[in-house]
């Protein structure tokens, strides 16, 4: 396989805890522009392969490239993410006690040193950016409000929005619809095939009406290795996965 | 910059009365003790002036202690070797000061050394008989300790009682060390008998007024640049570090760094402390550097509401006065009324006493809102609809149960 034009390359990569094979020969390509769902049952290893593309987790073995040609294994997260490289995460995680705001400033793409941290006065550019978000996340009545006082949903969505202020290359999005109503995860379902327009997107999901509407290459993984992959369609009348997945 | 946004409205009142306090307070103790007679009922002794000096040097150890514990949760339990270093390094000028004063006359060495028989000044020893350099010393010895130390504590991602524990290795190494004599700082007598400090006599009146204004201008100072650090985007993501370390490091943040910096900062707060305190209280020993000492710095902390910057200068104040006084009265229980001390504010303050504070005017302000809307829903019933708690009249803060409970309709 050829790494060039990919924006992702995992090849041959297993780690395992404590004797346990989380991940067990994975080999995944993501090309520069696609996205990317991923399925697949509890414990497949979709969030440990999240954790390794972003340096939480040392790869035992396997290549991992971003870009073609940077080897991700040999950097950390903070390096990773600078690199251009977002996540949101299974759990929601937001800084619960900091405001809507407050939360977009700190992901929002830009210098990540101190100094000019302690000195930060926010530019015009920067609310602008913010007030975008808000729009975009639908949080803007809330932005002074404290993120501990969001709601399950509306914590994905600022997770979301913390994303988008990163403005990274490749986003890894995990369960983003846990916790929402219908007509929000068909709006997410929007939101992120926008994004899709110019990012490159891994997204993680249960939920087989969201996957059907994003309408992209779905790769379902089991057992840390990819068991089958192609069209929804495909994917869910193969008989593996209908095995191991949808028959339960 | 950063001074403009102090005077906008933008300020938090607290701090703002903090600081006004403290800068008063170093006008007026010094005045209340120099220019009325001691006759007078107005009249500050001299000895009280010392004390509360000394307390506001405690009250500045345990704002650094906030930086880092309050804001970003990193419990040092070794904050007294930083106090305690300071305040050696300073101890060093004074000592060079006593010149040939001293019991044996020597116009170098100090009489610690001439008794150990040193034949010259120690290197380390050398420039300490300028202030500038000592002052100097005061910045940099603990604030490069804390800086290596954190350096490795974070980079290493060694964090919580893993922590903890180390900090108090460290201040506990420096205990042993500086209690040999062979380390040049006169093992366990420390240094003592000062006699000038800039060419004043430290025990002079004015001179320990003069230090005692010191101590709260830099106390009201460190007050300042806590608030204006926290309030900064640095600060926020100081507080995102506490919350959710990982979280800050996929964004791109280096988590360790961001450490490293209040804990190199909050130490060097922690020196100036001590370098104030050195003279106060005429005497610096190894003993500074007890373990147990930092454990109280903790206390006070902790009693007055970490994370506040007001409450552990509050925590320690009270505590070191609730000392002074237990101390003199039954001194054998003062360990076991610290320790209960604590046990208590954990299990029934544990936001201190500044957060105490806040829950209930949080709560009279519900109750007053809910109070009010109530009224108000009786007449018009569409007032229910607004959503924004509707304000009463502003009130003396103390009275928060103004509002009797209204008996509640059945529904
Ligand atoms: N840090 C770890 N230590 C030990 N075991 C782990 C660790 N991380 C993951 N695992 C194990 O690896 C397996 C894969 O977990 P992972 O979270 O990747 O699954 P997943 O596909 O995301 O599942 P889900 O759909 O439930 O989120 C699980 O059995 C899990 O218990
Ligand atoms: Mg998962």
């Amino acid at each position: 396989m050829s790494k060039s034009n990919t924006i992702l390359y995992l090849d041959g990569v297993s780690v395992s805890f404590d004797g346990f094979r989380a991940i067990n020969n994975l080999s995944l390509v993501l090309d520069k522009g696609e996205m990317r769902a991923i399925i697949g049952p509890n414990g497949a290893g979709k969030t440990t392969m999240m954790d390794i593309v972003t340096g939480k987790t040392r790869p035992d073995e396997g290549e991992v490239f971003f870009d073609g040609q940077v080897d991700l294994t040999r950097h950390d997260e903070a390096e990773i993410a600078m690199m251009g490289i977002g996540r949101k995460f299974q759990k929601p995680t937001v800084f619960e006690s900091h405001t809507i705001e407050e939360n977009l400033m700190l992901a929002l793409k830009g210098p990540r040193s101190i100094f000019p941290a302690l000195f930060h006065r926010r530019s015009a550019a920067e609310a602008r950016q913010i007030d975008d978000i808000l729009g975009i996340i639908r949080l803007g009545d809330k932005r002074h409000e404290l993120a501990a006082n969001l709601s399950h949903g509306q914590k994905q969505w600022l997770e979301i929005g913390m994303l988008l202020a990163q403005d990274p290359k490749l986003l890894l999005v995990d369960e983003p619809v846990a916790g929402m109503t219908d007509a929000e995860t068909e709006e997410t379902a929007r939101l992120l095939k926008d994004i899709a327009r110019d990012h490159s997107v891994i997204v993680v999901e249960h939920d087989m009406h969201f996957v059907r509407e994003l309408g992209v290459k779905v790769t379902c993984l089991h057992e840390g290795s990819v068991l089958s992959e192609g069209t929804l369609d495909f994917v869910s009348a193969d008989e593996r996965v209908v095995e191991v997945y949808l028959g339960r | 910059m950063i001074t403009g946004r102090f005077f906008a409205a933008g300020a938090d009142r607290r701090i703002a009365i903090t600081i006004f306090i403290l800068l008063a307070v170093a006008i007026i103790v010094p005045l209340l003790n120099l220019a009325v007679s001691p006759t007078s009922a107005f009249y500050v002794p001299a000895y009280i002036v010392a004390l509360t000096g000394k307390y506001l040097c405690y009250a500045l150890l345990a704002l650094s202690l906030d930086l880092v514990w309050g804001y970003c949760g990193i419990l040092s339990l070794g904050h007294g070797a930083f106090f305690a270093l300071g305040g050696y390094a300073m101890g060093m000028y004074l000592m060079r000061q006593i010149g040939s004063r001293g019991v044996y006359g020597n116009p170098i060495l100090p009489d610690f050394m001439v008794f150990l028989n040193y034949k010259e000044l120690p290197w380390f020893w050398y420039g300490f008989d300028h202030f500038w350099f000592a002052a100097i010393m005061v910045l940099a010895v603990p604030g490069l300790l804390a800086f290596v130390f954190g350096w490795f504590a974070f980079r290493s991602r060694v964090t919580g009682v893993y922590l903890s524990i180390i900090t108090q290795a460290m201040t506990y190494a420096l205990l042993l060390a500086f209690f040999r004599n062979d380390m040049g700082f006169g093992g366990n007598n420390g240094l003592t008998d000062f006699k000038d400090i800039l060419g004043f006599n430290v025990q002079a009146d004015a001179t320990r007024s003069a230090l005692f204004a010191a101590s709260a201008v830099m106390l009201a100072f460190a007050v300042f640049t806590t608030w204006a650090i926290v309030g900064s985007k640095y600060g926020k993501l100081l507080m995102a570090v506490r919350d959710a370390e990982s979280r800050t490091r996929f964004l791109g943040w280096r988590a360790e760094n961001v450490k490293l910096f209040a804990f190199t900062v909050s130490a060097v707060m922690a020196g100036i402390a001590g370098a104030l305190y050195v003279p106060q209280v005429g005497i610096i020993n190894p003993g500074e550097f007890e373990p147990s000492n930092s454990i109280e710095v903790v206390i006070w902390a902790a009693v007055g509401g970490r994370g506040t910057i007001v409450g552990p200068i509050i925590g320690a104040l009270l505590v070191n006065a609730g000392k002074s006084w237990f101390t003199g009265v039954l001194p054998e229980l003062w360990l076991f009324a610290l320790g209960g001390l604590f046990v208590a504010v954990t299990l029934l303050l544990p936001k201190g006493i500044i957060g105490m504070w806040d829950s209930w005017r949080g709560n009279a302000k519900a109750l007053r809102a809910a109070s009010v809307a109530e009224e108000a829903g009786a007449k018009v019933a569409v007032a229910s609809a607004t959503s924004k708690p509707a304000r009463s009249p502003a009130r003396n803060p103390g009275e928060w149960s103004w509002s009797e409970p209204e008996p509640q309709a059945a529904e």
